[in-house]
């Protein structure tokens, strides 16, 4: 074998994610009734442009979920694998990874930021800006040759581009030609008037500015660093796109581990009343009391300990990252599964008096039976709400938290991260602005996108549903 | 009313001893006081005799829960338990990991949290209810569009990036403000400028939307349609009728955070290098010094549940229509 396959926790949970949305998506098709308010999220001109841009990101993040350990040589016919653990995302951006220059250099720069001390080929020594090992290397004239190459180089990426949205424009229209059963022709012009019940003709232009911004980053990250290097020479674009897993694991983990329990005691406080009622409310507004940030800095103080003194269960840093980052899912769970809790108890105290619960009563149906078979699939839209909701917020708290130190891994890229190590370079003289730009717009059209579909989904499901708030750190962030 | 207030107090003690319990399993049981040593003293290289040392000195050398080795009363006493979650019933924080005096540092640093919170809260308020307000009266226009456009834009931005733009942009390029640094007296207030435009730019997004639609929620219903019938200005009908009522749960919202004033913004004021209370307690995480986070814990519990108590009250006494029980 060439690669062992390497299976880190949270990797196993986005997996099983994925099965369950798969599944739900599965159910949500048979049933006409759960597919209608989809069917509205998808007339939503915002949403779903929302929804191209987070399918690049959750394409990203999944191809960083892949985790292997590459085979570096055979030994007595058995693989010995190394010590690395890479994801297939990191292979296919091979030379992002591997390619670092020393230190900071300018998105597109040719040169090092910094001046330094050259040795000439006569032993001469002057102080200049030396040139990059990888950024522009391949330039023979580095002044002369870098616009023209630049330019050259970013209309190919348009072109590949062009093509690429070709494409799928054209498989789109056939798709929906065959499933409307009229010509492509057709259905390329009501793209294009607006006509069609979906807005794909919104679809397509989200699709187009993400390529055309997107083709060139790639097309010339072949051979520059597009946006720069950071202080230890390891590229800014290659970093902003491996916090995108972290952001999506942070947001959607969080609340994968946070539902069973919200649902359970949620619809059991409410439809059981009496002594169940009064014990699940003083667990929550015990755990509630206790301001989030500290709740979460007070947990990961103790996690920090326990790796620390347990050092010998994590074989790689990769591993004792990704338990770390578990963890933090785990405890922003615990931190915010009150607000759901409390509201799935108000809903479930309303659906108990409903009629329909009362002839299941009467027909002799067993409590929990109930519970699992009238009131939970009937709370799922504030469920689905508040999940949506939350995650924006999430992917916003893993910021706040790197800064307070009780963030994700240092080893592991996050947005956090990368603004916690880029703050102090807003000071320097010449101002190192990139990776915090970097982080910024990714970040920006991250949680704006899941605003967005948010909004969408909330509008289908229940526009009156606002006091599922996002999950904030404390009660106000002044 | 008292006599509910008085029943409120007494559901608060049972929450409290919750969050007492769960911060003394989190800091004592989950992870012993060894642990703790080890880690304060660093992980390699350390004795025993400086563990054993390090937890005479602070009082974690003692059983955790029942002391056989005392007498009497002491048996419950002389233990951590009592020693350090009990006595924070009393306001008692005892000494920080450092050996500082808790209770001290904690009523000498409110004072510069205060002076950014309360502006950040009065003036946010007034600004957010007046900006959603507006949007309310152009609703359905492009003013109302381009503001919910800004207002989920503004929110969709980490609050770090607000910060470290307003330092550059303020501070660093125009030179209005120092970066950073904190002063007592009137010199305090240039100090205290950027971090409150800070925090209200911050806020802007989230609550203006928030507010901007429980606004249209009362513009929808019967008695405005009523009073426009009876041929009321579009201006009359906003302030007299809608802004009052909408008023009623905008201030039932926010009198949850009034006494978590106190505890101040952790990241703003450590960016801006204010000793209050947030960046006290982000430097205790940042040393880990446990003593610190405990008692910080547990005085944002109490003045959550403070927070919780006013806001019931309030209610009762804005909508005659809850009655006290």
């Amino acid at each position: 074998m060439p690669f062992k396959l390497v299976i880190l926790w949270t990797d196993a949970l986005v997996f099983v994610l994925l099965a369950a949305v798969a599944l739900f998506a599965l159910h949500v098709r048979r049933h006409d009734h759960l597919a209608a308010p989809w069917r509205k999220v998808a007339r939503s001109p915002s949403g779903m442009a929302a929804a191209t841009v987070l399918a690049f990101f959750v394409a990203i993040g999944l191809a960083d979920s892949l985790h292997y350990r590459p085979a570096i040589a055979v030994k007595d016919g058995k693989a010995v694998y190394a010590v690395e653990v890479l994801s297939v995302f990191d292979k296919l951006a091979e030379r992002l990874r591997t390619r670092k220059a020393t230190t900071y250099s300018a998105p597109l720069a040719t040169h090092r930021y910094t001046k330094e001390s050259i040795e000439l080929p006569d032993g001469r020594q002057v102080r200049d800006y030396p040139r990059l090992k990888h950024g522009g290397s391949h330039l023979r004239d580095p002044v002369a040759d870098w616009a023209p190459d630049v330019a050259r180089r970013c209309l190919y990426g348009i072109a590949a581009g062009s093509v690429i949205w070709f494409v799928l424009a054209t498989l789109l229209c056939a798709g929906l030609a065959r499933g409307g059963a009229t010509d492509t022709d057709t259905v390329w012009r009501a793209i294009w008037r607006g006509g069609t019940e979906v807005p794909w003709r919104t679809v397509l232009v989200t699709l187009g500015v993400l390529l055309a911004v997107g083709s060139p980053l790639v097309a010339l990250a072949a051979k520059y660093h597009v946006l720069g290097t950071d202080k230890v020479g390891q590229d800014v674009f290659y970093q902003a796109l491996k916090s995108i897993r972290t952001g999506l694991v942070i947001g959607t983990l969080t609340t994968l581990i946070m539902l069973p329990f919200a649902i359970l005691f949620g619809t059991m406080a409410g439809y059981f009343k009496g002594w169940v009622d009064d014990v699940i409310q003083y667990v929550y507004t015990t755990l509630s009391s206790i301001p989030g940030v500290l709740l979460i800095a007070a947990a990961v103080l103790v996690m920090q300990v326990y790796i620390e003194n347990h050092s010998e269960q994590f074989e790689t840093t990769i591993q004792r990252a990704d338990f770390r980052l578990f963890w933090l899912c785990f405890i922003l769970g615990i931190a915010s599964w009150t607000g759901l809790c409390r509201l799935l108890r108000g809903e479930a105290l309303k659906l108990r008096e409903s009629e329909y619960i009362q002839a299941a009563k009467a027909f002799g149906v067993s409590e929990f039976r109930i519970i699992a078979r009238h009131i939970v699939p009937n709370v799922m839209h504030v469920v689905l709400i508040s999940v949506v909701l939350n995650f924006s917020g999430l992917v916003l708290a893993e910021a706040v938290l790197a800064y307070v130190g009780v963030g994700v891994d240092p080893t592991m890229t996050s947005f956090g991260g990368m603004i916690n190590s880029a703050r102090l370079e807003m000071a320097r003289d010449p101002m190192v602005w990139w990776s915090l730009a970097a982080a910024f717009c990714f970040m920006l059209l991250m949680v704006l996108s899941a605003n967005l579909f948010a909004d969408a989904v909330r509008d289908a499901f229940d526009p009156r549903i606002r006091a599922a708030r996002p999950f904030r750190l404390a009660a106000r962030k002044p | 009313m008292i006599a509910y207030i008085v029943r409120r107090l007494l559901y608060a003690i049972p929450i409290l001893i919750g969050v007492n319990v769960i911060t003394f399993t989190l800091f004592f049981v989950v992870n012993s006081p060894d642990d703790m040593a080890r880690v304060q003293l660093g992980v390699k290289r350390v004795t025993p005799e400086a563990i054993q040392k390090w937890k005479e000195e602070r009082g974690y050398d003692k059983p955790l829960l029942y002391n056989g080795a005392a007498a009497g009363a002491r048996q419950f006493t002389d233990t951590i338990f009592y020693g350090n979650s009990v006595k924070l019933f009393a306001f008692d924080f005892g000494r920080s990991d450092q050996g500082r005096d808790i209770g001290y540092d904690i009523s000498t640093r409110m004072w510069p949290s205060l002076a950014i919170a309360i502006p950040v809260f009065l003036v946010g308020l007034l600004l957010y209810v007046t900006a959603a307000l507006t949007m309310a009266f152009f609703r359905a226009t492009y003013v109302d569009f381009w503001g919910v456009v800004m207002c989920v834009t503004m929110m969709s931005i980490s609050s770090m990036f607000y910060i470290i733009g307003g330092q550059y942009l303020i501070s660093k390029l125009w030179g209005l403000v120092p970066i950073s640094g904190y002063d007592v007296g009137p010199h305090a207030v240039k100090f205290l400028l950027l971090p409150v435009i800070v925090g209200l730019v911050g806020g802007f997004g989230e609550s203006v939307r928030l507010y901007r639609t429980l606004f249209l929620e009362e513009i929808n219903k019967e008695y405005v349609k009523t009073a426009r019938s009876k041929g009321l200005t579009e201006a009359r009908v906003l302030f007299r009728h809608v802004l009052q009522n909408a008023m009623i749960p905008i201030l039932t919202g926010v009198v949850v955070v009034i006494p978590l004033l106190f505890m101040g913004s952790l990241v703003t004021e450590a960016f801006f290098g204010i000793p209050g209370l947030g960046s006290y307690t982000i430097d205790a995480i940042n040393s880990q010094d446990f003593a610190v986070v405990r008692a910080m814990v547990f005085l944002g519990s109490v003045l959550y549940i403070i927070g919780l108590i006013l806001t019931d009250i309030s209610y009762t006494l804005v909508d005659p229509r809850v009655r006290f029980e």
